[in-house]
């Protein structure tokens, strides 16, 4: 699916639910399902900076596509970071960097975006950004 | 004076709003305390009529805020009791106090191989400039470690006095694990030795009465904004002994005497201190929270607070799988406290939806949260305006939380 596809597929998702009660509890279970990153990935080196929770991020390129693990310490976090490995998750670098990411509006989760949330939503899509700017680079070569 | 609930949080204005469409339930005192409408009024008077700068116009409006500004000073000297209304120095909030001090006495008193003591529950601001001075000197920073209720020890307190110790800086009540210092004693052993104690009073002047002179203390500051004054105004109190030895921590208008090209000699106290245009309208705006204070009194907001605190404590207790971090036998307006397998920042998340105002993270005070080994806390603070209904509606919370996290 395309990201755009796949952004209107999670705002149908949420614009089933009308409280923020609903919301918050999809958004724990899939913090719940999200699958765990490998161990050895959850290292200072891959911490992103910036989160009150801490959130690791890890990025391979298979197939001409970036492939994103993540896993963070706090469930909420976890819920959004699912959201983000589903829409920019085995797409190419040039998608991934072109990805407007307006799902965010329209679920209603603006408010993990502004700088003082420090659940860090914007570092973590700008690390996921950086990712396909270097894999794009090293492709070119 | 009857302690009327009802009548003081009609005092507070910001206490009457909805909050995600319910009405707010303000937990964060210890971050910083609403305002009552006396301290709005006062900023909004200075603007719309006095507005003028301190100490410099002959003009009538000048004479007027320089007064207010001046009588601000008389009063908090009174309210805190100190000997002489020249130690009492405005800046900008707690962390500006200490930083002046560090610096300024650093200057003076510090050198290569000395020695500084703070303790292990200390907010940022009654570290880091400790550290940058001591960096600076070649001096060594030393901690006093807490017990497992977040207590110092005493006893290694004493040990780490040496003759190389220069000052103590400890805070009066941490604003993370809510231990109420044993100042006195704090204070009593380092004048053994002939050492000065600065207190970081920010939590300290909100619960408890502080008589300065009583204390003995060398240095006290806190902040106006957690205070119920306004923002941007803080307090050093200091003994004029080392008042005067110190150098001056900032320099420009306002705290010079002479200036020539070739020198400039200083003001004397408390201007020597005070850099360029203070803030005037908040400084009197915080003279009146002080009144106001005054008015409810500090014994009667203690009692209340007291049995506020005692409430919350065995409700939340009562709570499984909550850990209550910081368990002193002296404590003050805060509960720290974790949910068993919830990470704090989760839980923040659904409490703020419940229109509870709370704190999670680490407090400003990283080497706490490595203490006890945790990622931060959930931090519930009150003010006097706070009621056990509310303390109520936060268990309900959690409890909420707990559900769906669970
Ligand atoms: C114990 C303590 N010290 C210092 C500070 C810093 O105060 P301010 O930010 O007003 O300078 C705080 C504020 O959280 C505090 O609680």
């Amino acid at each position: 699916m395309t990201i755009r596809e796949i952004e209107k597929e999670i705002t149908e998702e949420f614009s089933m639910f009308d409280d923020w009660m609903d919301k918050y509890n999809h958004l724990i279970e899939m913090g719940k399902s999200l699958p765990l990153i490998e161990k050895k990935y959850r290292t200072d080196q891959y911490l992103i900076s910036g989160c009150q929770s801490r959130v690791w991020l890890s990025a391979e390129m298979e197939d001409g596509k970036v492939i994103f693990k993540a896993d963070s310490d706090a469930v909420i976090t976890k819920g959004i970071i699912n959201l983000l490995i589903r829409i920019l998750s085995n797409q190419t670098p040039d998608n991934i960097l072109n990805a407007k990411m307006d799902f965010i509006n329209q679920v209603g989760l603006k408010e993990h975006l502004s700088p003082t949330r420090s659940n860090g939503l914007t570092s973590m899509i700008k690390q996921m950004k950086l990712y396909a700017v270097v894999f794009k680079t090293k492709m070119a070569q | 004076m009857n302690f009327d609930i009802k009548k003081i949080r009609k005092d507070f204005p910001a206490l009457h709003q909805e909050i995600y469409g319910k009405p707010l339930v303000y937990l964060d005192n210890a971050a910083t305390t609403l305002k009552p409408q006396v301290v709005i009024d006062s900023i909004t008077n200075y603007y719309s009529t006095i507005n003028s700068n301190v100490h410099r116009g002959v003009h009538y409006l000048s004479q007027q805020a320089t007064e207010e500004f001046e009588n601000t000073r008389k009063n908090i000297r009174k309210y805190i009791n100190a000997r002489n209304t020249h130690e009492i120095i405005f800046t900008k909030g707690t962390t500006e106090s200490i930083n002046l001090v560090a610096n300024s006495f650093g200057k003076k008193f510090l050198s290569h191989g000395d020695e500084v003591i703070i303790s292990e529950l200390e907010h940022h601001a009654n570290i880091v400039p400790w550290q940058m001075i001591c960096e600076e000197k070649g001096a060594k920073l030393k901690v006093i470690p807490i017990n497992d209720n977040g207590e110092l020890i005493l006893k290694k307190y004493k040990d780490l006095i040496t003759d190389k110790t220069k000052i103590v800086s400890v805070s009066h009540i941490s604003n993370t694990l809510g231990t109420v210092n044993p100042i006195k004693e704090i204070i009593d052993i380092a004048h053994q030795h002939d050492i000065p104690v600065m207190i970081d009073g920010a939590q300290g002047i909100v619960h408890e009465k502080i008589d300065v002179q009583e204390l003995d203390c060398d240095f006290y500051c806190f902040s106006s904004h957690k205070f119920y004054g306004p923002m941007g105004v803080g307090v050093l109190y200091g003994k004029e002994k080392y008042l005067e030895e110190m150098p001056p921590y900032q320099t420009g208008g306002e705290m010079i005497k002479t200036v020539t090209f070739k020198k400039t000699t200083f003001n004397e106290l408390p201007f020597k201190f005070e850099t360029g245009t203070p803030n005037v309208a908040d400084v009197i705006g915080f003279g009146s929270a002080i009144n106001y204070i005054k008015k409810i009194g500090i014994e009667n907001i203690i009692r209340y607070e007291k049995e506020l605190l005692k409430h919350a404590t065995e409700m939340l207790s009562g709570i499984q799988g909550l850990r209550i971090y910081g368990e002193a036998k002296k404590k003050a307006g805060v509960i720290s406290f974790l949910l068993k397998d919830i990470h704090p920042y989760d839980a923040g998340i659904i409490i703020d939806k419940l229109s509870i105002a709370v704190r999670t993270g680490q407090h400003c005070a990283q080497p706490v949260m490595d203490r006890f080994d945790i990622p931060g806390t959930i931090r519930a603070s009150f003010a006097f305006y706070n009621t056990k209904e509310e303390v109520d509606k936060l268990v309900q919370a959690i409890l909420k939380v707990q559900e769906m996290f669970g």
